[in-house]
């Protein structure tokens, strides 16, 4: 089951901010979810591949030649606070 | 102007090539119908005039109007995915899936409202509200894509995209009374189309009838450059024709169907009796196990959240999108943004996915649910040699009361209970209308749909069985 400090650390984990309600509400939810998901948890599937991908493939490669893409302009018509060509973002260091 | 709503996609084709309906008028009249949604089917809609701007009529969808899940870029055209942190977003360039079918010939007639990112069985979750079910508007139409399915059900749209991680198009498409298709994964490319679960999301037509499926579906397909996992349908689709069912075996799993939660006797009545409608029509019916099907949902419900988490971590407010600017530094801006930009649902799904994907959790977890993973998709090729198709109800009940699922998220997740597993093992799958049945708690009949699943890239076959039974079962487009 997942406890206060559980959740705490996977929210910082995940980048997400959390209110008091939002902890404890999840503490309650995460835990009636694993406790189905937990079904799983017990049976013996010793030696069974894990599935990477479900249609058969093999490598998909093309040509190393350059296409047209995306212009620079176009990137950052979107951006919240372009700057000179670039994404600006607050210090990482405040 | 009523009436051109009330044709099938195919109907209103013929009539163009006909020269007894003008594309433009048939566009008119839909942009007008979308225009006065009453049921939030849609977060943005193209003007009625929109129609003769577009690049024309030519090709085989005849500038044919279509409605386009909100998950899917589209260029210079508002871009949601339902979240309140792409509200206002204007995608630099247009999904694949998209812009084939405007090569087609199709015209972009709106983009319709679903659960934030995808997450969600009752399109509860969008941060744009509610979508009303067409026929009670008391009831959610499903989700994920249920704006999708409310507008093709609702004569706001002749057929729509949709988006399938785990029934997002069969589900919806059962509790609106209509069409869904998931394809094969791998069928169709997801490039634009904003990623929940990829090793999961597939797209798919939501239609009125099976033929309108397949000519979605046989535009839709094919290899893209710029999606890997993009390998099309060998040989293309067929438009179907069967007229009955001799020689085909249909796949009933009762084991699976005895593990599920809360069938309804509404939808159990109904779906015993389209098996007798598949035995009248000369298909063979067929005892199969599936004997890990029932364990899908837990596995569905560790790989979809891992995914999604990592996924859902490029909304960072750097590139695009909502930016919550904190007064510290970089960290803050990211937890903050965060924190305002997603909903309830897909927090939690970020907290689940990043908690099994956390040192010490993966193998227990995402690694376990990879392996039972693996054993579905066997069960699924052992059963296929004992029958053509697989059959289940799509949801375990018909459309719920909005709002009575709302606090208790498993109890939501177990709509998707016989969906999953064909998802899970990514193999096609199709939901059509087979009857009606009463809610739990009483009311008014309600569409049931009728799932059925064919091994890898078999969507020729598995529409053509689905024609057959649609030509028998007769259902039209549900009164609304």
């Amino acid at each position: 089951m997942i406890d206060r400090e559980q959740v705490l650390h996977v929210a910082r984990l995940a980048r997400l901010e959390l209110t008091d309600d939002e902890v404890e509400r999840m503490a309650g939810e995460l835990s009636g979810i694993l406790e189905h998901v937990d079904l799983i948890a017990d049976l013996d599937l010793e030696g069974v591949q894990p599935t990477a991908h479900v249609v058969a493939l093999e490598n998909v490669l093309r040509a190393d030649e350059p296409e047209p893409s995306l212009a620079r302009s176009d990137a950052l018509a979107t951006a919240p606070d372009p700057s000179d060509g670039a994404f600006r973002v607050p210090s990482p260091r405040a | 102007m009523s009436e051109v709503v009330d044709l099938t996609a195919a109907q209103a084709l013929g009539r163009i090539e006909a020269g007894e309906l003008s594309a433009d008028e048939c566009f008119g009249a839909y942009a007008q119908a979308a225009a006065d949604d009453t049921l939030n089917a849609y977060l943005w809609t193209a003007e009625p005039g929109d129609g003769s701007r577009a690049a024309g009529p030519d090709g085989p969808l005849a500038g044919l109007p279509i409605a386009v899940k909100d998950i899917f870029c589209t260029k210079g055209t508002v871009t949601t995915a339902g979240s309140k942190i792409l509200e206002g977003y204007e995608p630099p360039y247009t999904a694949t899936a998209v812009a084939k079918l405007e090569a087609a010939g199709a015209r972009l007639l709106g983009k319709t409202n679903m659960d934030e990112f995808a997450m969600g069985s009752s399109n509860e979750n969008s941060a744009y509200g509610d979508v009303l079910n067409p026929l009670d508007h008391s009831r959610v139409p499903g989700g994920s894509s249920g704006g999708s399915a409310a507008a093709v059900a609702g004569g706001l749209a002749p057929w729509a995209l949709g988006t399938d991680t785990g029934g997002s198009i069969r589900q919806p498409a059962a509790l609106c009374g209509i069409v869904g298709l998931k394809p094969t994964y791998g069928a169709v490319s997801r490039y634009g189309m904003i990623a929940f679960a990829s090793s999961l999301d597939q797209c798919g037509p939501l239609t009125r009838d099976v033929t309108d499926a397949a000519v979605l579906i046989r535009a839709l397909e094919g290899r893209d450059s710029r999606d890997s996992t993009s390998v099309g349908i060998d040989g293309g689709v067929e438009l179907p024709s069967r007229k009955d069912l001799s020689g085909l075996r249909f796949g009933v799993a009762r084991d699976f169907s005895h593990h599920a939660e809360g069938v309804e006797e509404g939808v159990a009545r109904a779906f015993e009796a389209t098996l007798a409608t598949v035995e009248r029509l000369g298909g063979k019916l067929a005892e199969v196990d599936l004997p890990n099907a029932h364990h899908g949902l837990s596995a569905y419900y560790v790989i979809a959240p891992a995914e999604a988490s990592a996924n859902l971590a490029r909304f960072d407010g750097v590139r695009y999108g909502l930016r919550v600017a904190g007064d510290a530094d970089l960290g803050q801006m990211y937890e903050r943004t965060r924190a305002a930009g997603f909903g309830a649902e897909v927090k939690r799904r970020i907290m689940l996915g990043t908690y099994a994907l956390s040192s010490g959790y993966y193998d227990a977890y995402y690694g376990q649910a990879q392996k039972v993973r693996t054993k579905i998709a066997q069960d699924f090729a052992a059963a296929f040699e004992a029958c053509d198709f697989l059959v289940t109800p799509t949801s375990p009940t018909v459309a719920f009361e909005r709002g009575a699922r709302t606090q208790d998220p498993l109890a939501m997740y177990l709509s998707d209970y016989f969906t999953v597993p064909m998802s899970l093992a990514g193999i096609p799958a199709i939901s059509v209308p087979c009857g009606l049945g009463s809610p739990a708690g009483g009311g008014p009949e309600l569409p049931v749909g009728f799932q059925i699943a064919a091994p890898a890239f078999a969507e020729t076959r598995l529409l053509d069985a689905a024609y057959a039974l649609e030509q028998a079962i007769g259902f039209g487009r549900p009164a609304s």
